[in-house]
């Protein structure tokens, strides 16, 4: 893994670049734990301050120190982020295996139902979920609904990688040696499905929080927890634009840009570093 | 022929058919599996308003409502009678503007939608795929290089925040871009020169929202695409016969990489379709997502529904025409 | 006069990542001459270093593989052609196709998908001769696919509309339009089934004989090259393990990698089981030192563990590398 990492930061320049973001996003999560102000609270600082030395992203019309509230608000998008891929994840691993593996009728059911998700606009449908459950909605439960929504692209990529292995004869043998269908897919296919499933983890948490964004402007999700939604909710709310506190909306955009791309170089780094093709390159077959 | 029914049209029609299915059964399903019900918390709205009601006006008000939501009966009655009434392309009238019919006011906000979803996506798809092909067969270009270093860096971040973006750049900071909406307050929309030119500024920024995104995705979709395609033994071969760069280009590698871009294109309507939506509520563009917006401020929850359902159906209807197209540009599925 | 000569030609892949890097000795110091009007058959297991020499003497270098040393020289004629050194403009120009052409391995995927095939003709016609007339352009293309025995419907077909034999006679047709001095032909009958193979040889004997040009033929199947070549080398992890006439190089061979390729050849009446070799060709890589091929060689010297055989003239066209021969000369 340590290997990984150097060989990655050592060689491939976009990795640099995504690592610097990504720290940059890792001390602002951290530094969330030892703010000096309370986001929930109101009017700490002087209001509509712009950036400065002591107010590094500036204050917003709430009296709140912008950098500190975004600190909060990349936390929790990390957060919700997170549980969204972990929920996808383990339905799209579900999902791929038993297609892949099981193939005939069930995997064309499976796939067309997938390919339907894929195909079909989901932010309608969210925006439907977030309407209906708007008086009960928080981060955590957002986090949830995305999960049940994320996995059908990466449940596809599972699938086509375990149809390749399927071919491979290593598979062959185990079904030969009498090995259980089940056991095969969990002890010889996951390990080899798992890279995948990592890199398409960066890019589920990209897409979750990128739809926490947008159904946070529309007002469709907790807006008393800082988030990188909220963050700009508030600041349309209070007109920042019109009122001239550019800083407002200028700040959580640029946090999200950083954290966006560092998230979606470190996928493409990761995504062609685990690419069979670089890995025989790199063993020289 | 019979293969080409059997293993391209029929297989098409039944996604098609189960995309139709899966959506509308999960917007059929989402509302009823929610805690609060809609009819009871729309009376409560109402009463919180102000508005002074009778309890018998309730009781008819509950009873109307019932009906409209269609909640009335067993839940499989439920769901025939939702059928029942999409068949007739009825999904209702708006809560916030009663009485019109929701559809209406679908069918109005519509044109602005589509004209610039398609607009977009044809820009972003036929720019990302060039650049994408010449990057690849001219590695070493530099503007081409930046191109790409740009593309990629655009392409992650979400619509919302390049349209936040490009607002505050062109519009607030350099005003070269009107600021919001797709005339200005006073004018009518009209055919005229001088409205399609005041369209057309009011359309730049929300275009480029939508083309910037797109473009990255299908300049790498393109480059990897082409990487592998100039290694088939067709492109060598054309190269060894000494054919023409340009001709080697143009008929053998785009050709080729194009066939699945353009089933790519299909895949990827419904992202680009609610990236739209969000688009139009930064530039407060009146489409579809402005009519959402405006649904959500205002609780017009059949209004919700009623964009869900049409999206779904939209989306799917057009990707099936897709599909319909595409043999005419590969002859491998239209003689199999 | 030779048609080609190449001399001491070594070419090398050299790839780099993160910071790993590997040189492949595809071809190492190899030396022969194509004469004109001939059948050359060049013969060697998988990654012996065939391709890798063909893509060198037809010009195709793409990185990471790159000419290390040696000479490649065509004559055509008057005018001399030094295949190293001439820029890829004139190369397109003035020699690909109209003097040397390639019928390439796996034809069957040679043919653009999506185009068919009289396109294919016109790309070539139009690129190096220009198409003035259409319809006499089609006239031609399709007398001269008539004249090798092919229905002109494949011209208005797509590809995957014709067998793998059609799309391989399709291929050698195409490599045919301008009467090259050279056809290369590269597996030209890997993967097809037998009864086609033979049609499609003997439609690249007949051309021959019709056009009196030169084919370079490489492929591992030492039965193809007993029923087409004049001439054959035998090649061993990137080196030359002998060239002799056919009759030769199947009745008299002098390698013991020679020996083998010819006595695993089946034989009508044969029941003897037939002796395999140990292990597979070396990783050239990392090639071993010495001969290459002494780790595999029944006749293994301690000499052979060092030192590099040279390729020694035994008789009129007859040349070895090995350290058997050259002890015991004949």
């Amino acid at each position: 893994m340590l290997r990984v990492l150097r060989d990655l930061l050592r060689y491939d320049g976009r990795f640099r670049f995504a690592f610097i973001l990504l720290a940059a996003v890792v001390v602002m999560f951290l530094l969330s734990f030892v703010s000096p102000d309370d986001p929930n609270k109101t009017f700490v600082v002087a209001m509509d301050a712009p950036p400065s030395l002591d107010h590094l992203f500036g204050t917003n019309s709430r009296g709140q120190d912008i950098f500190w509230w975004l600190t909060f608000a990349v936390r929790n998008s990390l957060i919700m982020g997170v549980i969204t891929a972990v929920i996808s994840r383990v339905i799209a691993i579900i999902v791929g295996l038993t297609a892949g593996y099981q193939g005939g009728w069930l995997d064309r059911v499976l796939m067309s139902v997938n390919d339907s998700f894929v195909i079909m606009p989901l932010l309608p449908i969210l925006i439907l979920l977030g309407f209906l459950l708007r008086d009960m909605m928080n981060l955590f439960l957002l986090g949830v609904i995305l999960g049940f929504f994320g996995w059908p692209y990466d449940a596809r990529l599972i699938r086509s990688q375990v149809l390749s292995l399927k071919e491979r004869s290593f598979t062959r043998t185990a079904v030969y040696s009498g090995t259980n269908g089940f056991w095969i897919t969990i002890n010889e296919h996951l390990p080899f499905v798992l890279p995948v499933v990592f890199a398409t983890t960066i890019n589920n948490l990209l897409w979750s929080i990128g739809t926490e964004v947008t159904l946070s402007v529309l007002g469709l999700s907790d807006l008393t927890t800082p988030s990188l939604g909220t963050a700009l909710f508030w600041a349309n709310q209070h007109g920042a634009l019109v009122a001239g506190v550019w800083w407002w909306i200028a700040a959580p955009a640029l946090v999200a840009i950083i954290l966006f791309l560092g998230l979606y170089l470190f996928f493409a780094s990761i995504n062609e570093y685990i690419d069979p093709r670089t890995r025989l390159r790199l063993i020289g077959a | 022929m019979r293969r080409f029914l059997l293993r391209y049209l029929i297989p098409r029609f039944l996604q098609f058919l189960t995309i139709i299915f899966v959506g509308i059964t999960v917007t059929f399903i989402i509302p009823r599996l929610a805690p609060t019900n809609p009819v009871e918390a729309q009376i409560s709205m109402m009463m919180a308003r102000g508005e002074s009601l009778d309890p018998q006006s309730i009781a008819s008000m509950r009873a109307a409502l019932t009906d409209m939501y269609g909640l009335s009966g067993s839940p499989l009655q439920q769901y025939f009678a939702f059928w029942g009434r999409l068949f007739r392309g009825d999904v209702g009238p708006s809560l916030a503007n009663f009485p019109t019919p929701v559809s209406e006011m679908i069918g109005q906000a519509m044109p602005y939608t589509l004209s610039l979803l398609v607009t977009a996506v044809i820009i972003s798809w036929i720019f990302g795929n060039l650049f994408g092909a010449l990057s690849s067969y001219y590695p070493k270009n530099k503007a081409l290089s930046l191109i790409e270093v740009l593309g990629q860096a655009v392409r992650p971040i979400p619509y919302y925040i390049v349209a936040i973006v490009l607002l505050v750049v062109f519009a607030y900071f350099i005003p070269i871009f009107p600021f919001s909406g797709a005339y200005p307050v006073g004018t009518h929309p009209s055919w005229s020169l001088a409205f399609i030119w005041i369209y057309i500024k009011h359309s730049v920024l929300p275009a480029a929202t939508l083309v910037l995104v797109g473009f990255g995705g299908w300049f790498i979709g393109m480059k990897s695409l082409t990487s592998n395609i100039i290694s088939e033994d067709y492109v060598v071969y054309a190269e060894t016969a000494g054919l023409k760069k340009s001709r080697i280009l143009n008929y053998y590698i785009m050709r080729n990489a194009l066939l699945p871009q353009l089933t790519g294109l299909a895949m990827s309507l419904g992202t680009v379709f609610s990236g739209a939506l969000i688009m139009e509520v930064v530039f407060g563009f009146p489409g579809l997502g402005m009519l959402t917006m405006a649904a959500v401020l205002r609780n017009d929850y059949s209004m919700i529904m009623g964009i869900a359902i049409y999206s779904i159906v939209g989306v799917a209807v057009t990707v099936f025409l897709m599909d319909l197209i595409y043999p005419l540009f590969d002859p491998r599925v239209r003689y199999q | 006069m030779a048609l080609l000569s190449v001399e001491n030609l070594s070419a090398y892949y050299r790839t780099e990542i993160y910071g790993i890097s590997r040189t492949v000795r595809a071809v190492d110091g190899v030396s022969f001459e194509l004469k004109p009007n001939e059948i050359y058959g060049v013969a060697g297991e998988s990654s012996c270093g065939k391709t890798t020499l063909i893509k060198v003497i037809s010009g195709n270098l793409k990185p990471p593989l790159k000419v290390n040393s040696g000479s490649v020289s065509y004559h055509f004629g008057i005018h001399a052609v030094d295949m190293l050194h001439i820029s890829q403009e004139e190369l397109r120009r003035d020699l690909r196709w109209k003097e040397i052409s390639y019928v390439m391995q796996g034809s069957m995927s040679v043919l653009n998908p999506v185009r068919k095939i009289i396109r294919t003709f016109e790309d070539i016609v139009d690129t190096h001769e220009g198409i003035p007339d259409k319809k006499r352009f089609f006239e031609q293309v399709r007398e001269h696919v008539n004249r090798l025995g092919l229905p002109s419907e494949v011209l208005t077909s797509y590809p995957h509309q014709l067998s793998g034999g059609m799309r391989q006679r399709v291929a050698i047709a195409l490599a045919t339009v301008f009467h090259p001095r050279l056809i290369i032909a590269d597996e030209p009958t890997t993967a097809l089934d037998v009864v086609v193979q033979r049609g499609v040889l003997q439609m690249i004997k007949d051309i021959q004989a019709m056009s009196n040009n030169t084919v370079l033929l490489v492929t591992h199947d030492m039965a193809v090259h007993a029923n087409v070549a004049d001439r054959v080398m035998i090649m061993y992890a990137g080196r030359i393990a002998e060239e002799a006439p056919t009759e030769i190089i199947f009745n008299a061979p002098l390698h013991p990698y020679t020996q083998h390729l010819i006595h695993s050849l089946p034989m009508i009446g044969e029941r003897s089981n037939k002796v395999s070799l140990r292990g597979a060709p070396p990783n050239l890589a990392n090639p071993p030192t010495g001969c290459r091929f002494h780790e595999r060689c029944p006749y293994v010297m301690d000499i052979c563990r060092t030192e590099v055989p040279e390729l020694v003239t035994v008789q009129d066209g007859h040349r070895v590398a090995c350290h058997l021969v050259k002890e015991n000369p004949l």
